[in-house]
């Protein structure tokens, strides 16, 4: 058989589509159905949307299989308790429903963050300034601290000292802040 | 209407202006998510918290103006005629979510078009800053000015772990999608595309065509785009986009020098072949005409054509849309009548720089 695109290699690949009931047979050689790939999946053939690869996604995780699976055990549905959107509601329209459903989902959505955003799951950039300033000082201590690590680690121990104090200063302003009424 | 009054009304500044690589890069777009913290999610909210959400909008455009870029106009989306919602999703002022699916949807403008704020789309607040040719860190430092703006009003759904929150998790951490448009010819005409497209895919950052459907790029013109919002800091994700960008305007260059001289009279009558058609013909569909003025447009930057603005691809591909054509028509336009239009409009706006 010949590619029905370029009538001149022979049809490597054959496809069967099923639309409504119509069938379509597609014949193509390797080149043309490289060359035609996304289309022949996202030709406003409209059953492929973003929510079915999210549910996907969610699905492969064997964590999400495993309650549903033992018989005796009948697992609570997850629903976040502020907008009562269920985690099973989420999977369906791939939209939270309120800035609470991040953390009412906490567990199960660390593993799909990694998948969609190639293994990061922590916010690594801007802060808000007027809600954020706790956060700014929590995040330059951890930055500290961990150079306090490599300073002892490296026997700089002037150095070390140094960043303790900046520590222990930045720690109290913290506690101010707290007190402060955040 | 006239034309020149239909195109002093249709063309925002970032079609019309230089910038910065403008002979390949048509624009740079930032834009960030934010949703308000006390809101439901526009998912699930009710109109009263959807409505409120508007009015606290315009109580902080009132009370606290940002002066910087301008006077800013709130169009509310249900107050739009059909054919006005269209012409602004033909500019990329609104998305075509907000135009037709949205519930008490708004967007705010300034006056030159740079800035748009769409209010109630699939969140709260979505801030877009569109700069014409490379000029994403400029874009990128005007959204976050606008972002401290409304910081310093409302209460931003954000926590420390997985940074602004937004209603879909693809856009989850910074809220940022920066993009890029492009005008690639040189790299389609080598065939080069197949082969970069892929590997671009690999860093993380989409390319598709915006223009067109499925895999095709109308008129040449590609979208480069951020896929990652997690993780990384706003800075690195604009930086990292502009690497590649960068990368992929100096393979462009040297695809056309190249071509220039392997088939530089192939070329030279491609480009005068489509400046005849376009300047010529009586009906045109949209197919043809972008890729005749992608042609005329790479004429230009390679200096075989004169007296004929750059600018000419971006404004016409973007004017022939048929929300456009149908505006400049004054009413509605069947298909067949649009391409008939269409070529009108192209003729006259090529007249119209010769007479010059």
């Amino acid at each position: 058989m010949i590619c029905q695109e370029c009538n001149q290699r022979p049809a490597a690949l054959h496809f069967t589509k099923i639309i409504n009931g119509e069938k379509t047979e597609v014949h193509l050689c390797e080149k043309c159905a490289q060359e035609k790939g996304e289309m022949f999946i996202f030709n406003g053939e409209s059953g492929f949307t973003f929510n079915n690869l999210l549910a996907g996604l969610l699905n492969i995780d064997p964590n999400f299989q495993k309650p549903s699976q033992s018989p005796f055990h009948q697992e609570e549905i997850l629903q976040c308790d502020s907008c009562a959107m269920t985690f099973p509601q989420f999977l369906k329209v791939g939209r939270f429903g309120c800035s609470h459903c991040y953390e009412a989902f906490k567990e199960q959505l660390k593993p799909v963050l990694r998948r969609l955003h190639s293994g990061n799951w922590t916010h690594n950039g801007k802060i808000p300034k007027r809600i954020g300033g706790g956060i700014h000082l929590r995040k330059q201590i951890e930055e500290l601290k961990s150079n306090l690590k490599d300073s002892i680690n490296n026997e700089e121990f002037e150095k070390a000292a140094e960043i303790r104090d900046e520590i222990r200063k930045l720690e109290k302003n913290l506690a101010a802040s707290h007190e402060g009424g955040e | 209407m006239s034309l020149e009054r239909f195109l002093n009304q249709a063309v925002s500044s970032w079609m019309s202006a230089a910038g910065p690589d403008s002979d390949i890069v048509l624009s740079s777009r930032i834009r960030l998510a934010r949703n308000f913290d006390e809101y439901k999610f526009p998912t699930l909210f009710t109109h009263e918290e959807a409505k409120m959400i508007i009015d606290n909008m315009e109580v902080i455009l009132n009370q606290s103006p940002i002066q910087k870029f301008g006077q800013m106009e709130l169009l509310k989306i249900e107050e739009l005629q059909p054919l006005q919602k269209r012409v602004l999703v033909e500019k990329h002022l609104i998305s075509p979510h907000l135009a037709e699916d949205s519930r008490y949807g708004a967007v705010l403008l300034t006056e030159n078009e740079e800035v748009s704020i769409m209010i109630n789309e699939e969140d709260h607040i979505r801030i877009q800053c569109l700069y014409p040719g490379l000029q994403l860190s400029e874009a990128l430092d005007a959204a976050n000015e606008i972002d401290d703006w409304l910081e310093s009003n409302v209460q931003y759904a954000f926590d420390e772990k997985h940074g602004y929150l937004t209603s879909c998790p693809t856009n989850v951490g910074t809220g940022l999608r920066a993009s890029v448009m492009m005008h690639l010819p040189g790299l389609m005409l080598t065939q080069q595309i197949n082969k970069i497209i892929p590997a671009i895919n690999q860093l993380g950052l989409v390319v598709r065509g915006i223009y067109g459907e499925g895999s095709e790029a109308l008129g040449n013109i590609f979208q480069i785009s951020n896929q990652i919002t997690l993780g990384k800091s706003e800075e690195d994700i604009s930086r990292d986009l502009k690497g590649v960008v960068s990368q992929l305007i100096s393979q462009e260059r040297s695809a056309r020098e190249a071509l220039r001289k392997t088939s530089n009279i192939q070329l030279e009558d491609r480009v005068f072949r489509s400046l005849g058609v376009l300047s010529n013909s009586r009906i045109i569909e949209s197919k043809e005409a972008a890729r005749c003025l992608s042609d005329v447009r790479l004429g230009i930057d390679m200096g075989y054509i004169d007296k004929m603005p750059k600018t000419i691809l971006n404004e016409l591909m973007i004017l022939t849309q048929p929300g456009f054509l149908q505006q400049y028509a004054g009413g509605s336009l069947r298909p067949y009548e649009r391409d008939i239009r269409r070529a009108a409009l192209i003729r006259d706006r090529i007249k119209m720089e010769q007479e010059k």
